[in-house]
């Protein structure tokens, strides 16, 4: 039987209970325990005489690393400019419905993609052995318009951006077609009906929408790009790695240079968030009805989104 | 009598072995409105869709306003139009889709700038101007500064009407414009589609919308299996249709 009519402890007004939130006792002794793993680690680190601070401060902001953060910076960028510009050409040949440029461009991204980075690099160093002249002419006769050694045309950092930026333009292909077979046939429907061009309606419609699936993981890709560039130490191309190498090659201090070469190439990357913050806010525009986080507060990360996290949710 | 904004000769039309368009004959005078009605799979918005090219016709004659529908004649020969060539005559056909097709990434007044700046090469400050007045006529004047994900279905449809109107068309096509749409909102869209047709706008509509094509088609075309099945005055046609077919779909939507 129902009473309604009688108090009971069920009744009771909801905002005259204390909320008891769960403790969760496992979860405190578990941050308890890897905070004080941290400390030691830490500490250990900081009073270890072998890892030398003194000259990591001496060569923190050494010009020959400047020299190296230089080349490296260049490296980065000019590697992934060709490997976005190329990548997109074979993403668009890959959805052409001609069969030879779906071909060659699987055959682009078969080769490029299926062999180390590593090998590529050397490969390109080395490339001199194979052909030791650059001929551009018409094939199968003599007629020449441009020549030259090989040795001279392929110096380290010619070669190293090659070959990052081949290995890239692989990758890039696919990420450039993932983005745009993202967009609604719709959109191009659409376009086409006003009258627009097939050309004006992939640059105004299709790629701005693209950009939106393709920029993350393109991100990802500049920061992937900015460490590899380590690996052309393999063909002194004299970027930050080589320079670093170098160095330790000379006073043995192996650890405290790696130190140097990891603070740079660990700011570099940070600092690398900051532009994709802010191109994914510029092509994400129309997609949600909330305000957009700032850049700045992406590069704080988690710390400023948790604090600001109440007042969006009420703005939502 | 002036040649009819649209004519379609025997149109066919079939992806892969299906034949979605068996021979279509219909003619859609200057200045009228043509509905075309039909159960899913008759063959209506394909043959929509047809009128401006975005479906290749496999057979028949297509013409809008005397021209051909994407090939140029030589004597007996059609040559197939290049891609630019088919985009610059669908300038003047504006078309209206089931989904609205908006941009996303453009504000409703950009959508509607976009293609008099990029197509017809209009100055900014011009098109800005006109598309400020067409969202006024849509009733969205007020909606200016919002990207589509912020506004309604009924809403962006009308975006979508006034994007298409921005081309000066000489002829609108609809796709199911409100068969999207929540029931009430389906009001404004036919609201602003009842006064493109007062203003003597011609019109091809595919429908569900019985009650429209009744008050406001100057002809009714009932379509079924990819064939005509009955074509006439609205008025006798979804009030009296003398087709069995036609009577048996009416009874099931009215």
């Amino acid at each position: 039987m129902i009473d309604t009519k009688s108090p009971s402890a069920t009744t009771t007004r909801a905002q005259e209970l204390e909320v008891v939130p769960v403790r969760n006792y496992g979860r405190w002794v578990a941050a308890i325990a890897s905070l004080m793993a941290l400390v030691g680690l830490v500490g250990s680190l900081a009073k270890n005489d072998n890892l030398r601070w003194d000259i990591v401060g001496d060569y923190l902001f050494a010009d020959l690393i400047f020299d190296g953060l230089a080349t490296t910076l260049w490296l980065t960028a000019a590697a992934m400019l060709l490997g976005l510009g190329l990548g997109t050409l074979i993403a668009v040949m890959r959805l052409s419905s001609s069969p030879v440029l779906y071909g060659l461009a699987n055959a682009f991204v078969w080769v490029f993609r299926g062999t180390p980075l590593l090998v590529q690099i050397i490969f390109w160093g080395y490339a001199a052995a194979l052909y030791k002249y650059v001929k551009i002419g018409v094939p199968f006769t003599d007629i020449t318009f441009f020549q030259a050694e090989t040795n001279a045309l392929l110096t380290p950092a010619i070669a190293a951006l090659l070959a990052l930026g081949l290995n890239e333009a692989a990758y890039a292909s696919e990420i450039v077609r993932a983005g745009i077979q993202s967009v609604d046939p719709g959109q191009a429907e659409a376009a086409h009906s006003l009258g627009m061009r097939p050309a004006l309606t992939m640059r105004r419609i299709v790629l701005p929408q693209a950009m939106r699936v393709i920029i993350p993981p393109m991100g990802n890709e500049t920061i992937n790009m900015l460490k590899m560039t380590a690996l052309v130490s393999v063909i002194s191309a004299h970027d930050l790695m080589s320079n670093i190498q170098d160095v330790y090659a000379q006073n043995y201090q192996v650890i405290p240079m790696l130190v140097v070469a990891s603070i740079w190439y660990l700011a570099l990357v940070t600092l690398l968030g900051v532009p994709q913050a802010w191109l994914e806010r510029h092509y994400g525009r129309g997609t949600t009805r909330a305000g957009h986080v700032s850049p700045f507060r992406r590069l704080l990360g988690g710390t400023v989104e948790r604090l600001g996290k109440n007042s969006k949710e009420q703005s939502r | 009598m002036s040649t009819p904004m649209v004519r379609a000769e025997g149109v066919r039309k079939h992806f892969g072995r299906l034949e979605v368009l068996q021979g279509i004959d219909l003619t859609v005078e200057r200045g009228q409105v043509c509905c075309l009605l039909g159960p899913s799979g008759s063959g209506k918005s394909t043959f929509l869709r047809c009128i401006n090219h975005l479906e290749k016709v496999d057979g028949g004659k297509l013409t809008v306003d005397g021209e051909l529908v994407g090939y140029r004649q030589h004597g007996d020969r059609l040559h197939e139009l290049r891609e630019r060539e088919v985009a610059d005559r669908r300038r003047d056909i504006g078309m209206v889709f089931q989904r609205f097709n908006l941009f996303p990434h453009m504000t409703a007044v950009e959508n509607v700038m976009e293609a008099p700046v990029k197509v017809a090469g209009v100055s900014r400050a011009e098109a800005r101007e006109q598309a400020h007045a067409l969202l006024e006529q849509v009733g969205l004047g007020d909606r200016a500064g919002h990207y589509p994900a912020q506004l309604s279905g009924g809403q962006q449809q009308r975006v979508a009407i006034a994007r298409a109107l921005a081309m000066k068309p000489k002829l609108m096509l609809f796709d199911e414009p409100t068969s999207a749409l929540d029931p009430e909102l389906v009001g404004d869209v036919l609201d602003v589609m009842r006064q493109l047709a007062a203003d003597g706008m011609t019109m091809v509509v595919v429908t569900h919308e019985i009650g429209f094509a009744r008050e406001v088609g100057d002809t009714a075309v009932f379509m079924d299996e990819g064939v005509v099945v009955e074509a006439g005055d609205p008025r006798r046609v979804l009030v009296d249709p003398e087709q069995e077919r036609t009577r048996a779909f009416l009874s099931k939507v009215l």
